[in-house]
């Protein structure tokens, strides 16, 4: 076996913020073309006005996709016991995620070949779905973990799953997918407001103010009831955090705000919560004011705060389990081996730089005012 | 116990899901290529009929990859959803390869696909055909990295089963890279993509051709796809061999069902021609004496197993299984106990073969001899379907190159357009490539069952416990989505088509001119 320069306990810590990172990504890069997509039949009027919104992220979203791509493989080889018990236990959710991101693609690349207006309408409503529904899903989702997931796992480490699809759409979950929502929707304002021109611009705006607004209303909502309104889950056994992954090996005890013990432990990570309460609100000030590029790095920051806090809210968990807590999945205990995470780090090393600087660099190419006249100009556009 | 329903249900969604996503992939690594090589004419020659067939063959290219792109998305996260005990089990090896593909290759191809359709007017010739090749080249990296977590479900190397933590673990990440099954995978699948591409192109041409329409892009067009067709088709075949080589080395069973080969025979033995596979014989069978020994193992006197004699040996593996599962019991009931790990680590390999008891009882160390010659039979795939779609495959192969050996012939003496005939033959071999790919891809996976992964996992043992609900509803779902997703992507490649390329020339040209072009048609050159 290789000598790996890092210990075992680190490289799991590693991989959680690495994993964090690639979440925030997602929820950055593709967060604004859910968002867009979200806004699209109500900040785009006219077929030329939504035209304009489709170009916005046409050339772009693709590659923002991968985020999420990259977020499933990266779970997959650093955290395979939670790629294996999250995806399979929220089976019916992901399901629907998948069907509406699967209208993405074709519906940027179908609407425009053909001229029916009721054709587009129809993808019009399909690219809605497919920005409105991911968004809340995946809000809904993170809301069903901090909830604590009905699922436990055999002696050989088999999941089972007790639950259903209508079980996760508690109103806590719905709160936390609503939270996601406006996230995502205020974002998207944010660079429709930065990118595009006129009516469509003013709308952005109008609409992107008050996602901001709601944004922090429902964070701040969301953030008392995890502290006063539910039990959070702690470990009740010493866990050894450079031992084989075997989630079988501790106890776990719920107790009612144990979510923000972390907080009281290490102050600093409140940095977190106030992100997401006042990032939204300070995106919201700059967009009235016309500020496009701070309203752009206000609402980056507040998904940082936001996708942060119920990462800093969970740890050690991962993956808490309702029904059988001792099997919860934990940083400690559900990673992939030394040698997986050591070798997935240097990939991550060499290819995650690379990936930021080709991405500024089409992001460069492709900047400047989307307007009627800009698409004008391309045959290819959408 | 296992519901073996749930079971095939999920077989039956990821062999759909996979199978309808490969339609797309072959036609983007082989298509991406050929822009490519146009656009770098383009640029070289600075030849405008050449930017009018990157952009032609881009638009078909764009519709389809974005099909493959939505595709896609579903087989990255169908494994933790479907197969979450495979998850577990081999995530620690699988996940790696997977999630590289997504940071070397996806993100290359993804990034750049977007400027390759907007960047025409902010790049320089230079600067765009550079981006062109990268998407090329992010696509046929995506493929390397999907065939090396491929090819290691086929030849498990590089990795152990660690009994902590109860699942395969990497103990060598270069031996699982430089797996001799997955390299000879990839080029074998890359190079039937680049068929699949020079056909589509070759189809298209011709049937612009045949109606006198677009000539010079038209011929153009063909005499690329026909050169880079040959090289490919004779790369498809040679490699496939290379494939099948180390299949025999590796997984001797699907090599055995392939040729419907029940009995070991005196080496070098005989292909079977034709042949009816029965239960555990043929009823009919037509050899060419010597030709499958001297194929598969490359020597007089290399001797291929049969099927019967391959379930012997699995009875005994199964066996000896039975002894590391106890083992593996005893160690996770007292994780100090040395005398278990030993044995554990001698017989480790055959675990595997003892999951297949599962699917008979939960204590598999008290299975009776009858249940044991029961999963030893499991382990032969069904013979007839492999067996057909070997042949199926393989005679489009050697079509495919006797085709675009005429039409390269023809090509180089410039009288492509002079045969009527070939260009029928051109447009009505389309099918062809696709047909020989699904065949290929489904004897790589039918042929490896019962194992999810080849002798370590048994498919049956790796499925989430989903309710038959579940299932019903996604596949439900999947099918109707996919169908009419299917149906709208070819009427618009047809209406593509149809408009030819001219229409989009002349708006490029408008634009040059300074002429206004009203933003609808612009989108859709084929619109009125």
């Amino acid at each position: 076996m290789t000598n790996i320069p890092l210990d075992y306990e680190t490289m799991r810590l590693v991989w959680w913020v690495l994993l964090g990172t690639l979440l925030i990504g997602f929820a950055i890069m593709d967060g604004y073309d859910l968002g867009v997509g979200a806004l699209l039949p109500f900040v785009g009027r006219t077929d030329e006005e939504r035209r304009v919104l489709i170009n916005l992220v046409g050339p772009t979203w693709e590659g923002n996709q991968v985020w999420l791509i990259l977020g499933g493989g990266a779970i997959f080889a650093a955290w395979p016991a939670l790629y294996a018990a999250s995806f399979s236990g929220f089976y019916l959710a992901m399901i629907t995620i998948l069907l509406a991101l699967i209208l993405r693609p074709v519906g940027f690349k179908f609407r425009g070949k053909v001229a029916d207006p009721r054709w587009r309408e129809a993808w019009d409503w399909a690219l809605f779905v497919g920005g409105f529904v991911p968004a809340l899903i995946a809000g809904v989702a993170v809301g069903n973990v901090l909830l604590g997931v009905p699922f436990g796992l055999d002696a050989t480490l088999r999941p089972h799953y007790e639950g259903n699809f209508f079980g996760l759409l508690s109103p806590f979950a719905l709160l936390a997918g609503l939270v996601s929502v406006s996230m995502c929707v205020a974002h998207g304002a944010a660079v429709i407001a930065a990118r595009c021109e006129g009516p469509v611009a003013v709308r952005a705006r109008r609409y992107g103010r008050a996602a901001a607004a709601t944004t922090t209303v429902l964070f701040g909502l969301g953030g008392l009831w995890v502290a006063f309104g539910m039990d959070g889950y702690v470990v009740t056994s010493v866990q050894d955090a450079a031992a084989p992954s075997n989630p079988l090996a501790k106890t776990v005890a719920t107790q009612a705000g144990a979510w923000i013990l972390n907080y009281g432990r290490h102050p600093w990570m409140l940095i977190a919560p106030a992100l997401g309460l006042f990032g939204p609100l300070l995106a919201r000030h700059a967009m009235g004011r016309g500020a496009s590029t701070t309203a752009i790095l206000a609402t980056s920051a507040s998904i940082v705060g936001i996708v942060s806090t119920a990462g800093l809210s969970l740890f050690p968990f991962l993956l808490p389990s309702s029904i059988a807590p001792d099997t919860s999945l934990t940083v400690w205990d559900a990673s992939s081996s030394h040698l997986t995470l050591f070798v997935m780090l240097v990939a991550t090393v060499i290819f995650l730089p690379l990936i930021l600087a080709y991405t500024t660099w089409v992001y460069r190419v492709m900047s400047g005012p989307v307007t009627p006249d800009s698409i004008g100009r391309n045959p290819n556009a959408y | 116990m296992i519901d073996m329903t749930v079971v095939d249900l999920s077989r039956l969604q990821f062999a759909a899901t996979a199978m309808y996503h490969f339609l797309f992939v072959p036609l983007t690594l082989g298509l991406s290529f050929l822009m490519a090589i146009m656009e770098s004419v383009y640029v070289m020659t600075g030849r405008e009929v050449w930017r009018r067939m990157t952009l032609f063959w881009g638009t078909l290219f764009g519709i389809n990859f974005a099909m493959g792109v939505a595709t896609g998305i579903v087989m990255e996260f169908q494994f933790g959803m479907n197969w979450s005990y495979y998850s577990h089990y081999v995530g620690d090896v699988f996940g790696a390869p997977l999630a590289i593909e997504g940071l070397m290759a996806f993100f290359l191809e993804a990034t750049f696909i977007g400027l390759f359709f907007f960047g025409w007017d902010r790049l320089s010739r230079i600067g765009h055909l550079c981006v062109t090749w990268l998407v090329a080249l992010g696509a046929n990296f995506s493929a390397l990295w999907i065939l090396i977590a491929n090819g290691w479900m086929q030849n498990p190397v590089g990795s152990t089963f660690n009994p902590d933590t109860m699942r395969m673990e990497i103990t060598d990440f270069m031996a699982v890279i430089f797996n001799p099954v997955a390299q000879a995978k990839f080029v074998h699948t890359v190079s039937a993509g680049y068929v699949t591409g020079a056909m589509f192109v070759m189809s298209i041409s011709a049937w612009f051709m045949l109606r006198g329409r677009h000539l010079d892009l038209a011929k153009r067009s063909m005499a690329v796809a026909a050169s880079f067709g040959l090289a490919s088709a004779l790369s498809v075949v040679v490699l496939g061999d290379e494939s099948g080589y180390a299949a025999t080395e590796h997984q001797k069973m699907k090599i055995a069902a392939m040729e419907a080969m029940w009995h070991t025979e005196p080496a070098p033995a005989g292909f079977n021609l034709f042949a009816i596979p029965g239960d555990k014989e043929n009823s009919f069978e037509v050899q060419v004496p010597y030709a499958l020994g001297l194929i598969a193992t490359r020597s007089l006197s290399g001797e291929i197993p049969g099927i019967l004699d391959l379930v012997e040996l699995a009875g005994n593996r199964i066996r000896n299984g039975m002894v590391a599962y106890e083992a593996l019991q005893a160690i996770r009931a007292d994780s100090s106990d040395q005398a278990a790990r030993e044995t554990f680590s001698a017989t480790w390999k055959d675990l595997g073969y003892a999951l297949l008891l599962k699917r008979y009882r939960e204590d598999v160390a008290n299975a009776t001899p009858e249940e044991i010659t029961q999963a030893a039979f499991d382990t032969v795939p069904g013979v007839a379907p492999l067996f057909w779609s070997f042949r199926v495959m393989v005679a489009l192969g050697f079509y495919l190159i006797a085709f675009f050996a005429v039409a390269f012939w023809l090509a180089s003496k410039h009288r492509l357009g002079e045969s009527r005939t070939l260009l029928w033959i051109a447009l009505f071999s389309l099918p062809a490539p696709w047909i020989a790919i699904e065949a290929g891809w489904f004897i790589a996976e039918y042929g490896r069952q019962p194992w999810v992964v080849e002798g370590v996992l048994p498919t049956f043992y790796a499925a989430s416990g989903l309710t038959l609900t579940d299932l019903a509803i996604s596949l439900g779902f999947f099918l109707t989505l996919y169908t009419a997703l299917a149906v709208i992507m070819v009427i618009l490649m047809l209406k593509v088509i149809k408009a030819g390329p001219s229409r989009t020339n002349v708006l490029l040209d408008g634009v040059a001119g300074g002429s206004a072009v009203p933003a609808g048609a612009a989108a859709a050159p084929e619109t009125r």
